[in-house]
């Protein structure tokens, strides 16, 4: 996960760098987007070369560059962005396992689809016989890619069948943690599923499908004579076997594309229509429609973070404590961990103590969360204490000491009380900071605030409605901590010059 | 004099005190009997405050002895946890620049140390607290904050939480520096009837009039060294 994730940053980097080493400038691009994080086979860092890109969208990119007339680039951009991208004009078009929605189709130029492929339910080969379809999988949890026509049909399944959904953000995880037994089954596509079921031995993919999608590339509505052009090629590399040749190099090749191809480049037939498993609806309705899960996400998102604040608290204080009382190898050891804890990134450490300690322990994902931002906010925390307690006048501590306080007296009665004074207007700014950095636990399958809405934005194609909504929810917590920390601070602000 | 007056309540012999490499005291030595009122005068630098500080534990001594009562600290010997609280309870100590706890009123800062180090009732303790506020004329701002104090009025308070702990020695920086004349004839009344009741006092300060109207005894200092 990491090294691909260092390897579409290089990736991303050359792309930028790319007007300027291009040896052919006087060529028209054509700049396409994708997200190589989501690796093979659709687009991916070269393993021999990271600054190159190989899948099968690359290839087809080249196809289509080859038919305009253009050189093909690559731009990546996040999977779940590729949308927003395409609307904005980062680039003429995106390609990365794109999935053919009617919402899609309402909003974007949509080519025709290149590819068709199948939901299947993955398990652990043990579970084989009792989890065959999504209604075995009562109160299970079930994970998925957000923002998929698997995610839609979990969703329904929610309903239907009480499965609980767990979304990650890329395909390489949901079924490490299906070996791991952090969920019970994987519902993705035919290409990902057959993929990752070779890598990992103990899982084994259902025969049933669950859902039939197609692969399109998606372009700004404006760009529809493009997309015209677009379709053009793709039938004429339908008829001539190119894209057969493309998908048989990635082991992707069987009768579904056969058919669908017969179906594109005959006249006589009429091209597929694709299902969606709910129904359509308005932006309002829908935010209507999502507000209970919103709701839920929002109260993750608030427990979480007074919990994970109530955890750095806890051990801000003993840090400090540690620092400003202790002896000097302990005050080394945690100043050595408070820099490495500030020095790190709070995304880096998620991973690390979800993904990488699992070997160990599996924490829940919950619990994992709980545990990343409360130590990370901690050494943050500790540092404002130290502060407010060295703050505290040294004559007071003098006096303290000849009334007869012991230390431990001195730091409960007179400094830690006078530190607390001093350290809440920065705590209160932590906290706020915390809730709002409580949305990069998404990546460890917490649904919290900023993922829900997240998936409703992708859902309904705009981060308009479910963004403003989404703000109002974090103000309207965070509001309210600011409002009692002032309150607190009024009262005090008599004993405080 | 009573015989119970006679005895030695504080003994400092040979004692040097270092900042960094340099001695700011030489070798000072002083006694002061049980009830005594000793006043230690001299220039500004000339060692007063270190000493007092060196007395009430809060700076080491590089070299000496202190004996308070039958409580000994050789500054050969590092202090122990136990000695150091020892050494608090029989020493008190008004600063120069009061120390009063900032984030607590008068009244609160001077039942505290009565309440949580002595175990006394709170109820009893702020009686007291009233009583010693009273006495020294700041009872009238018992519920004010620190910062909410004038200077000579904060000098009383620190004075009476000095007083609820009652050491049996106690030692005082610059009382009157905060003082206007009829105060501290008033304080000079209030410290000669503590000494009456056997507490030792030390006193660190420049002013003449105050040492003539209640010292029972004046030390010199200069330079560092007792004269």
């Amino acid at each position: 996960m990491l090294s691909r994730t260092v390897a579409s940053l290089v990736v991303s980097v050359i792309g930028v760098l790319g007007p300027h080493t291009a040896a052919a400038q006087s060529v028209a691009e054509l700049r396409w987007g994708g997200d190589a994080e989501g690796g093979a086979p659709f687009v991916e860092a070269d393993p021999d070369d990271p600054s190159r890109v190989v899948g099968f969208e690359v290839d087809i990119a080249g196809l289509l560059a080859d038919g305009l007339g253009r050189v093909p680039r690559f731009i990546q951009s996040g999977f779940t962005t590729l949308d927003a991208s395409a609307l904005r004009g980062d680039f003429d078009i995106a390609l990365s396992g794109i999935e053919d929605s009617p919402s899609r189709r309402a909003r974007l130029a949509v080519t025709i689809p290149y590819h068709q492929f199948r939901e299947v339910l993955t398990v652990r080969e043990a579970d084989a016989a009792r989890f065959r379809t999504l209604a075995d999988l009562r109160g299970r949890r079930v994970a998925t890619l957000g923002a998929t026509l698997a995610f839609d049909l979990l969703t329904r399944a929610q309903v239907d069948h009480g499965v609980v959904p767990v979304t990650y953000e890329e395909d390489v995880h949901p079924y490490s943690d299906l070996a791991l037994g952090r969920v019970d089954a994987v519902l993705l596509d035919d290409v990902l599923a057959e993929r990752r079921v070779r890598q990992n031995p103990g899982l084994t993919n259902q025969p049933t499908d669950v859902g039939i999608g197609y692969y399109v590339g998606i372009l700004a509505p404006e760009n529809a004579p493009l997309r015209d052009r677009i379709d053009d090629i793709l039938k004429q590399a339908m008829r001539d076997g190119r894209l057969e040749a493309i998908f048989r190099r990635w082991q992707m090749w069987n009768d579904d594309q056969r058919r669908l191809y017969a179906r594109l480049t005959s006249a006589a037939l009429p091209p597929p229509t694709v299902e969606t498993p709910s129904p359509q609806m308005g932006g309002w309705e829908t935010v209507w429609r999502y507000l209970p899960s919103l709701l839920g996400a929002a109260a993750i998102t608030l427990g979480l973070s007074c919990l994970s604040m109530a955890l750095a608290v806890g051990v801000g204080v003993v840090v400090a404590s540690g620092r400003v009382y202790g002896a000097t190898p302990l005050r080394l050891l945690l100043t050595g961990w408070v820099e490495a804890i500030r020095g790190t990134p709070l995304l880096l450490q998620l991973f690390v103590i979800y993904y990488g300690l699992a070997a160990v322990v599996q924490l829940p994902a919950l619990v994992a969360a709980f545990v990343g931002l409360g130590l990370n906010y901690a050494a943050y925390e500790s540092e404002i204490y130290r502060g407010a307690l060295n703050a505290v006048p040294a004559g007071q501590l003098d006096a303290a000491r000849t009334l007869g306080f012991s230390e431990r007296q001195t730091l409960w009665l007179i400094r830690g009380p006078q530190a607390f004074r001093l350290a809440l207007p920065a705590m209160t700014n932590d906290f706020v900071a915390l809730l709002k950095d409580s949305s990069l636990v998404s990546v460890i399958t917490v649904v919290e605030l900023t993922k829900q809405t997240s998936i409703l934005a992708v859902n309904i194609g705009s981060w308009v409605v479910p963004g403003a909504v989404c703000a109002a929810m974090y103000l309207a917590m965070s509001l309210p901590i600011a409002h009692l920390a002032r309150r607190l601070e009024r009262g005090w602000s008599r004993s405080k010059p | 004099m009573e015989p119970e007056q006679a005895v030695i309540a504080l003994e400092v012999t040979g004692l040097r005190v270092q900042r960094g490499s340099s001695a700011v005291v030489h070798d000072a030595s002083l006694s002061a009997r049980r009830g005594e009122i000793v006043a230690m005068m001299g220039e500004s630098g000339s060692g007063k405050t270190t000493v007092l500080r060196a007395i009430a534990g809060l700076d080491p001594p590089a070299a000496g002895t202190i004996a308070i009562d039958d409580l000994r600290i050789d500054a050969s010997r590092p202090l122990g946890r136990d000695t150091r609280r020892e050494l608090h309870r029989r020493v008190g100590m008004v600063f120069q620049f009061h120390h009063l706890f900032e984030h607590l009123t008068a009244l609160h800062n001077v039942w505290l140390a009565p309440v949580h180090v002595f175990g006394r009732a709170r109820a009893e303790a702020e009686t007291r607290a009233r009583e010693l506020l009273d006495h020294l004329g700041v009872g009238g701002r018992a519920d004010a904050f620190p910062h909410e104090l004038s200077g000579g009025e904060a000098q009383r308070v620190a004075i009476a939480r000095a007083l609820a702990v009652g050491p049996p020695v106690l030692l005082m920086d610059e009382p009157t520096a905060s003082l206007d004349p009829a105060r501290r004839n008033e304080l000079a009344v209030t410290l000669q009837k503590l000494a009456a009741s056997g507490t030792t006092l030390v006193i660190a300060t420049h002013d003449e009039d105050f040492t003539a109207a209640c010292a029972t005894r004046v030390i010199k200092m200069e330079a560092g060294r007792v004269l």
